[in-house]
């Protein structure tokens, strides 16, 4: 058990190593030096090697990386060519306001999928579960950006619950600020994922419902609704928490589009400035930064698969 | 009387089609007693039994006839009048015991579940019943059994924990569907061997249904003869075997050689 | 038996028909040309001459809607092919001869599948530069993993069958074994994979170019018109409406369309 544990964070330190060099190697091999959108194409030799050397640039590639990974912990990750400020500094009060986001989408998503999908499972071919069916697939459909601009329309233009305005966790002020704030691109980005959990949850809830053991559960005198909860949903879950843990990664992709809608001031829109700007030092720190989300995510959806399937535990 | 069936008839309604799983089935069963039924796969066997286990969906078959367990018609009984019996006083075993368990759940939780249901114990007297009725199953070592999952266990012994989990408050009728096909021929004969015990001991009657009239015989005094939802022949085992009078009858002592190709092939009534 | 009608394959159909439609209408028709400004129209309401009306700038949405829809077709259908063409081959060789090199490979298309597409593009189209091919190129790589990985799948489980084996003894090449005797089996479970790349495709290059980092500045796409259209939507609604409308229906159509193929595949 320690030892599979070790062995699977050792893989976990290796990934993030790979995916952080990828990312580093990706933006530092472009052609063009980066000092003459600095200094311009008037800029003496001097100059130019000046800068060079006090942007590190001078340095073997290995060693610029190194610096740069020690940087993802110090928080010196270099300077921005285009805010001329520190990189560390200028995503401090962004990554919240995307951590936040993010963090609220997954609540909606859990919040608004779990619950439903049980419901379907539980009244299979009822109105709901029709109604429902019919529902996700235009859900489904409706990529997360128009999403935004219908949930604009709807609560902001027509029933005026909120006002569109850009959002900065400068100007937040108190929790319920946020909250409503970003309640509504978090539903954005959470409605089309909670479509894509309710249809899974529901087959797989329909799918053990199916399942022999299931017939020894009512063979007890167990109720259905005991079989369901009791029995099947447990295992239900399974499949489910691993497509949840990995859907974290698509909530923080989609906060970079909805953020744009919303004129959400958190990494995503910063990201998206940057690379327009071409401000590498910014881009690759924020994909370095999402990467490393993306591969903890993946490897939590993989240990609480083996967590709620005691088959796989001892291996 | 412990159980009287009158002309119990399944009707599956799948879409546009009909189809009579068993056509009419009538039997009665003295407390204590053992009744084989026989047939080959599709002959109705394993229908009759969830029939009388109130385990086919009222959604997907009609079921007419009468079925008096202890008095009363199981048939006419409202799911909630039907959960009081299953479990406590009319019990099932399966042919999948693979699959039969709960494969996330910890064997002793899945042998209480019947006393969970039915009973208000606590957790230290569900335990002390479960662990009894575990090796009233034959299963050595029922307390590091008790923290096992299903996966960690040979078939033979999940055919055990599905015999306790059926047991754990001695029912009146044990219906053992198919026990011992999935199983090698040496587990087959022990877990015969424990539900003899089990007869003998706590006067469980049981009703056993087997493509094998070679295993009927060895477990049961009775034996009922099925073919297409109908019986065929009945009577004392021993005269069926030695003295068929059906052709069908003789057909299937025939057969009997044959079975070792059948068995895991989806046999199924 | 008689079967249910399968809904979602025949409505997926009529509208995949539609919307692909629509899009291969305007690579040779558009009413007015996409980039024609008259200042008299600008704003102009749906209208006989203008049933989608005219954007900020007097262009006819209609016809910017048919070049934005055809421009987003002709990208998904060649990322498909690109992604499709190169998972074929990858995933019938991991999942016909498997081994080491198949663990390795599909090691790697598990890493890249994990990360979500729109963020790989806009991380590639940064280091490229924006433009159709380029958003091309990006998202073709980016769906190999995925299509690799069903092929593999379907390969894997054909590959120990009966007619595999008897053609394998009798000496037919394994080129022909792989692509004449096992991948005409596959094409059920193939198409309703490609039309969830199909969608897949839309969203992430309507996104991207939503983003400002997919087509070029000169080319028109139903992401960037929606983009363009933000900032006027209190006023000009329609600016929004009708290049959204289009993009639905084609997600929409041939997400229905996996659907259905998916229903039919499951009564068989």
């Amino acid at each position: 058990m320690t030892k599979t544990i070790l062995k699977r964070l050792g893989l976990l330190v290796v990934t993030l190593l790979l995916v952080t060099f990828l990312a580093f190697v990706a933006f530092s091999i472009l052609p063009g030096d980066p000092t003459n959108s600095i200094l311009g194409l008037n800029a003496t030799q001097e100059q130019v090697d000046a800068l060079r050397a006090q942007l590190g640039l001078d340095l073997p590639l290995w060693q610029r990386y190194l610096n740069w990974l020690g940087g993802l912990f110090t928080g010196n990750l270099g300077i921005s060519y285009n805010y001329d400020m520190p990189v560390g500094q200028l995503l401090a009060g962004r990554v919240g306001v995307t951590a936040a986001l993010a963090g609220l989408s997954f609540v909606l998503i859990v919040v608004i999928s779990i619950p439903l999908g049980i419901l379907c499972a539980r009244y299979e071919g009822g109105v709901l579960d029709r109604a429902l069916t019919v529902l996700n697939q235009i859900t489904m459909s409706i990529p997360n950006f128009l999403l935004g601009f219908l949930l604009t329309f709807l609560f902001s233009l027509v029933l005026r619950w909120f006002t569109v305005g850009s959002f900065s966790a400068a100007t937040a002020q108190g929790f319920w600020d946020w909250l409503s704030y970003l309640f509504f691109p978090a539903l954005a980005i959470a409605l089309p994922k909670s479509a894509m959990t309710v249809k899974m949850l529901r087959g797989s809830i329909l799918g053990e419902m199916r399942e022999d053991y299931i017939r020894t559960a009512y063979s007890k005198g167990n109720s259905k609704g005991a079989v369901l909860w009791r029995f099947a949903l447990r295992n239900a879950m399974i499949p489910v928490i691993t497509f949840l843990a990995m859907t974290i990664a698509d909530v923080v992709a989609g906060s970079i589009v909805v953020e744009q809608v919303f004129a959400v001031q958190g990494i995503g829109q910063m990201l998206v400035t940057s690379i327009g700007n071409r401000d590498y030092p910014v881009v690759q720190a924020i994909v370095a930064f999402i990467a490393l989300i993306v591969v903890v995510c993946n490897f939590a959806a993989d240990g609480l698969y083996r967590v709620m399937d005691p088959r796989l535990r001892q291996r | 009387m412990l159980l009287h069936v009158e002309h119990l008839k399944v009707t599956f309604h799948d879409r546009s089609s009909l189809f009579d799983a068993v056509e009419d089935f009538s039997l009665q069963m003295e407390e204590g007693e053992v009744v084989g039924i026989v047939g080959e796969s599709g002959s109705g066997k394993s229908m009759t039994a969830h029939a009388l286990m109130g385990l086919i969906p009222r959604a997907k078959a009609d079921i007419s006839g009468k079925a008096l367990f202890r008095g009363a018609d199981l048939l006419a009984m409202s799911r909630a009048q039907l959960r009081q019996v299953q479990g406590r006083e009319l019990s099932i075993i399966f042919q999948e015991p693979m699959t039969s368990l709960n494969p996330t759940m910890r064997i002793g939780r899945q042998v209480e579940d019947a006393l969970r249901v039915h009973t208000k114990l606590g957790a230290g007297e569900r335990r002390a019943r479960a662990l009894e009725a575990m090796a009233l199953a034959g299963l050595s070592d029922p307390e590091k059994l008790y923290r096992c999952y299903p996966h960690q266990l040979s078939g033979g012994m999940r055919q055990r924990v599905m015999i306790a989990a059926a047991l754990v408050l001695r029912p009146r009728l044990l219906i053992a569907d198919e026990p011992t096909t999935a199983l090698d021929v040496t587990i087959q004969a022990q877990i015969l061997d424990t539900l003899k015990d089990i007869n003998r001991t706590e006067g469980t009657a049981i009703l056993f249904i087997s493509h094998d009239l070679g295993v009927v015989k060895a477990l049961c005094q009775r034996v009922v003869v099925m073919r297409h939802g109908l019986i065929v022949e009945e009577g004392p085992a021993d005269q069926v075997f030695y003295h068929p009078r059906e052709g069908y009858t003789r057909q299937l002592i025939a057969a009997r050689p044959t079975r070792k190709k059948l068995r895991g092939g989806g046999e199924d009534g | 038996m008689r079967k249910r009608k399968n809904w979602y394959f025949v409505l997926g159909l009529i509208l995949t028909a539609l919307s692909v439609g629509y899009s291969a209408l305007g690579l040779f028709w558009t009413p007015y040309s996409s980039t024609a400004m008259v200042g008299a129209d600008r704003y102009a309401l749906p209208s006989l001459a203008h049933p989608f009306g005219c954007d900020h700038m007097g262009r006819d949405v209609f016809s910017r809607t048919l070049e934005g829809a055809s421009a987003t077709l002709t990208i998904a259908l060649a990322v498909i092919v690109i992604g499709f063409m190169a998972g074929l081959v990858i995933g019938a060789l991991c999942g016909y001869y498997g081994g080491a090199a198949d663990a390795v490979v599909m090691r790697i298309c598990d890493a890249i599948a994990a990360f979500p597409s729109v963020l790989l593009g806009l991380v590639i189209l940064a280091l490229t530069g924006p433009g159709k091919y380029n958003v091309i190129l990006a998202l073709g790589i980016l769906f190999i993993p995925s299509f690799a990985r069903l092929v593999r799948g379907e390969f894997l489980k054909y590959r120990d069958r009966d007619f595999v084996r008897a053609a394998r003894l009798m000496g037919v090449s394994p080129l022909r074994i792989l692509f004449s005797h096992i991948l005409p089996n596959t094409w059920p479970v193939l198409l309703s994979g490609l039309t969830i790349g199909f969608n897949n495709a839309v969203l992430a290059e309507a996104s991207m170019s939503y983003l400002g980092i997919g087509v070029g500045p000169g080319d028109t796409s139903l992401g960037r018109m929606i983009s363009e259209a933000q900032s006027y939507f209190t006023t000009a609604p329609w600016l929004v409406l009708f290049p959204a409308l289009v993009t639905v229906l084609l997600i929409l159509g041939a997400g229905m369309l996996g659907e259905g193929i998916r229903e039919r595949l499951g009564e068989d």
